[in-house]
């Protein structure tokens, strides 16, 4: 689903732009197109600009420069109510005094819907996410998860082709958050509906989504994916910000071919990469490897490979994998995760041990 | 799909709660009195942190007030001032149409005496004249009168013989001799501490003599309240003054039924001679010597308001304050030219209303922006907001009068702007519009407050639903912002109607005559008129009227949704 042509796109920002103040932009040159029915996430740090993307698709900010096209149709002169886009607020906005049914029959009601036909819809969705029961309550009256839920039937209500969700799990507990995780998944390929997600957990952008926008600085930085963002992150923000991460610094020594290169780390060791974004030898770069990807036993890794020695720091059991922290070529938080297996062994603080990775694995990226 | 809402592990059950009966504190005594202990201190030492204002707002506000609204019922001047005559007058009958006996005069005549000595008379006439106009200029010309009939008695006494004219020998006769009758000056006592409210226990160092009190009943009488008038609160020595010349008028009387013959006491003598002179003496019936310096001390009705008014406690200020009148014939509707209270009632209430309103339409666009703007910009609309409370209420009020007069800014601008006629400038200062609008401006921070701090605590993403589900701003804002900013207006309009109703300056300064509320009459009442009882029973109804919208408000409403901040 990665590559979609302009002409099949449901939502597109064309060369988007947006200043509060005048003077910084916000989100600079935004290009995206999504295909009708993908689960699209916006993943990045504080103000790095999602959360402005979407107030831009609902219609709450003006872009201050480009275009945004809704089934081909440019919407940024359609004030918010006439957009038909359904949304979940952070802190779901239910309007605390009506019952649960009256939020639902609102957008009903805006719509001159009879009513008839609004009880059924609010019956429907209140049962597509288990909450029949509670048609009569109060949002007050409501846990965090059911509120939560009576916000997600409330945008959905009166069948809008896109939804669009704020963080909408994000005042919710461990255990409940990952449950709906998996909920509104469902839901959204059920229906069949186009979902824009914004959030700041990446295990929730890496669960839910066909695709995730990672955002940095206005940007996006990476769209992809899950796999390929996590495996084929293209830059080091990417890789830094995407589950964990061990980085080595140096600068390129050979580029051997298109999927190969060797770089000098700056304590001298040489060792095997593949180039993602750099070209020519003498570069600065970042290399940057998976924790789970380094190995310790020589046997599993290519004839030659290069070795690196490295110090045992701390030795954490966490059940189902160990994970070690060595110092490696002057990194003093260069993290290995091992399974537990009844072969594996059990390090010690202090240990010298070498460790090695395939050079597939090592992505030597951007300083 | 299960709630997966987890219970938190059950509290840590203690042991003692599977035991039967009264759960036990460690140390076996019941855990419910080992924590009412525990409290007991933290309790008393948050009352003492609350103690100063406690004492304070009950010493300088609640006493005072209950004090002021006792006033309203309370009426014992008439039977502190006439103790006698209102017992006397009890078995009256006022519809026979004729005026009371001649017992009652007599009793009225030593009353009234001891009155006008102690200077209260005209207290009651002022008191007896809200009922029925005229009575007080008859108690005062009558007060002035009452000693001209024991002067001439004295007269023709001395001619009898020169002894009557002496303080030290009349005292000398009052005191007699045996047993002294303690209940004669007991009850003086009483009636003169509450005729001045002055303190009448001590030593008096008079009591008339048993013999005397039953011989000479009302001399003695008139004697032991000049008495202990003169002697307690005067401080004098009674037996070198002169007595009341009411004593005199007390003999003539008892003389004229008394048999002296079988009395022996000092004086005797003297008592005999005179009994037999009694003829030189010129009588006058008591019922006459009124008629004489008043026709309308005759006349049945003041005796009837009189008899009406005895009661330690009367309804009449509070019928008063609702144009209905007291009178010995029941309860009637006062005369059509005095019926002002209900207008007035009604025309506070109206105009608190209006004035409720039009701060609600005015504060309501203010306080939005307030919530809405930046915090900089907020903060300078807060300060012009807040503004009018750092100018002196005077000085405001002064303002709109300058603004809205015939002569002033907005009539000028209105004659220039060719608006309105020279020759026909609008009226908009002492009448309602003055009060209305001179109020609405000063009670608007109270809605704006209220209503700012209920906007404030509305997250923004309310409307950004609304409209993300469809709706347009308009409904967005009726149907999702009002409804959550409706505790807010019911705050605001608690204490603008509040404050609304019983304000007074401002419709005292701009209200005229068609503009001012029930608090200037009560302040009328209470500063001019002197007429307190009216005054706070106008207070009382106020009260009762705002206490009564407030449980109304509450029922509907809900107390609960009111937001101050």
């Amino acid at each position: 689903m990665a590559a979609t042509s302009e002409s099949e796109a449901f939502v597109a920002f064309e060369r988007v732009q947006k200043s509060y103040d005048g003077e910084a932009l916000v989100v600079k040159d935004l290009n995206l197109s999504m295909p009708k029915g993908e689960f699209l996430t916006m993943l990045g740090p504080s103000g790095s600009g999602k959360t402005t993307c979407l107030m831009m698709l609902a219609g709450f900010e003006t872009a201050t420069h480009g275009e945004i096209k809704l089934d081909g149709v440019s919407i940024n002169n359609i004030p918010p109510h006439k957009r038909g886009i359904g949304m979940v607020f952070q802190n779901y906005a239910l309007f605390p005094h009506m019952t649960v049914a009256e939020n639902l029959s609102f957008p009903l009601e805006v719509r001159k819907m009879g009513k008839s036909d609004r009880e059924a819809k609010i019956k429907r969705a209140l049962d597509m996410v288990q909450m029949g029961a509670f048609a009569g309550r109060r949002p007050t009256q409501l846990s965090g998860g059911q509120q939560q839920r009576i916000a997600l039937a409330r945008a959905l209500v009166f069948e809008p082709e896109l939804v669009l969700m704020d963080e909408p799990l994000g005042a919710l507990d461990k255990q409940l958050r990952e449950h709906m995780q998996f909920e509104i998944t469902r839901l959204a390929h059920d229906l069949g509906i186009t979902t824009v997600y914004v959030t700041h957990d990446q295990t929730e952008a890496l669960t839910m989504s066909d695709r995730v926008a990672v955002f940095n600085d206005g940007r996006i930085q990476q769209l992809a994916p899950p796999d390929i963002l996590y495996e084929e992150p293209e830059n080091s923000f990417v890789a830094q910000f995407i589950g964990e991460n061990n980085t080595l610094e140096g600068t390129v020594k050979e580029i051997t071919g298109p999927r190969s290169c060797t770089v000098q780390l700056d304590g001298g060791e040489i060792i095997a990469a593949r180039p993602v974004n750099v070209s020519e030898p003498g570069q600065r770069t970042r290399v940057s490897i998976r924790p789970e990807r380094v190995e310790m036993n020589k046997d599993r890794l290519q004839e030659g490979a290069h070795l690196l020695k490295a110090e045992v720091l701390e030795f954490i059991y966490m059940g189902d994998i160990f994970r070690t922290r060595l110092r490696v070529a002057g990194n003093n938080d260069f993290v290995v995760k091992t399974r537990n297996a009844p072969d594996q062994v059990r390090l010690k603080k202090g240990e010298t041990v070498e460790i090695g990775w395939l050079p597939d694995d090592c992505r030597a990226l951007d300083a | 799909m299960t709630d997966t809402t987890q219970n938190g592990p059950m509290g840590g059950t203690p042991p003692e709660e599977k035991a039967s009966g009264p759960m036990l504190a460690a140390d076996g005594r019941p855990l419910k009195r080992s924590l009412n202990r525990a409290l007991r201190r933290q309790k008393l030492r948050a009352l003492a942190l609350i103690a100063p204002l406690l004492i304070f707002v009950l010493v300088t506000f609640i006493a005072p007030i209950a004090d002021m609204l006792f006033r309203s019922v309370e009426n014992d001047i008439v039977s502190n001032t006439l103790p006698s005559t209102t017992a006397e007058l009890k078995s009256w009958d006022h519809t026979t149409g004729q005026p009371p006996s001649e017992a009652v005069f007599e009793d009225f005549y030593f009353d009234m005496f001891a009155a006008s000595e102690a200077k209260q008379h005209t207290r009651l006439g002022t008191r007896l004249n809200y009922e029925d106009t005229g009575v007080s200029s008859m108690f005062r010309s009558s007060g002035r009168k009452l000693d001209d009939l024991g002067k001439d008695y004295l007269k023709a006494l001395k001619k009898i013989d020169k002894r009557w004219d002496d303080g030290a020998f009349v005292y000398s006769l009052m005191q007699g001799q045996g047993t002294p009758d303690t209940a004669v000056v007991d009850h003086s006592r009483t009636a003169i501490h509450k005729l001045t409210g002055a303190e009448t226990a001590g030593d008096l160092g008079f009591a008339p003599s048993e013999a005397v009190a039953k011989l000479l009943p009302d001399m003695t009488r008139a004697y032991t309240d000049f008495a202990v008038y003169t002697g307690l609160v005067d401080g004098k020595d009674v037996a070198k003054e002169d007595p009341w010349e009411s004593v005199y008028v007390g003999l003539v009387l008892d003389l004229q039924k008394a048999d002296v013959s079988g009395y022996d006491g000092p004086g005797a003598d003297l008592l005999k001679t005179t009994k037999a002179d009694l003829g030189q003496i010129p009588v006058e019936s008591l019922k006459d010597f009124f008629a004489k310096m008043d026709k309308k001390w005759i006349d049945p009705d003041i005796w009837a308001t009189i008899q009406t008014y005895s009661p330690k406690y009367t309804s009449g200020y509070f019928l008063n304050a609702i144009d209905l009148q007291l009178t010995p014939d029941g309860i009637k509707q006062r005369d059509e030219d005095q019926q002002i209270y209900i207008m007035l009632f009604k025309r506070t209430l109206f105009m608190s209303l209006v004035i409720t309103f039009s701060c609600i339409v005015l504060g309501y666009p203010v306080a939005w922006l307030l919530a809405n703007l930046p915090a900089a910009k907020a903060n300078l609309l807060m300060i012009l907001v807040l503004l009018p409370f750092w100018t002196s209420l005077l000085v405001r009020t002064s303002a709109w009068k300058i603004m809205l007069q015939q002569q002033g800014v907005i009539n000028d601008v209105l004659v220039w702007l060719g608006m309105v006629d020279d020759g026909h400038r609008l009226v908009m200062i002492n009448n309602q519009f003055g009060t209305i609008v001179a109020m609405t401006h000063i009670l608007l921070p109270f809605m704006i407050l209220p209503l700012y701090s209920v906007m404030q605590g509305i997250p923004p993403s309310y409307l950004r639903a609304a409209k993300s589900l469809g709706a347009t701003n308009w409904t967005a804002f009726w149907r999702v912002y009002f409804p959550q900013s409706v505790p807010g207006i019911g705050a605001g309009s608690i204490l603008v109607f509040i404050l609304a109703i019983g304000y007074y300056i401002t419709p005292e300064i701009v209200g005229g005559t068609t503009g001012t509320f029930i608090s200037n009459r009560i302040a009328y009442h209470i500063s001019s008129s002197l007429n307190w009882g009216l005054g706070a029973a106008l207070g009382a109804i106020l009260l009762v009227i705002v206490l009564l919208l407030y449980w109304a408000y509450d029922r509907i409403v809900g107390i609960d949704n009111v937001k101050l901040g």
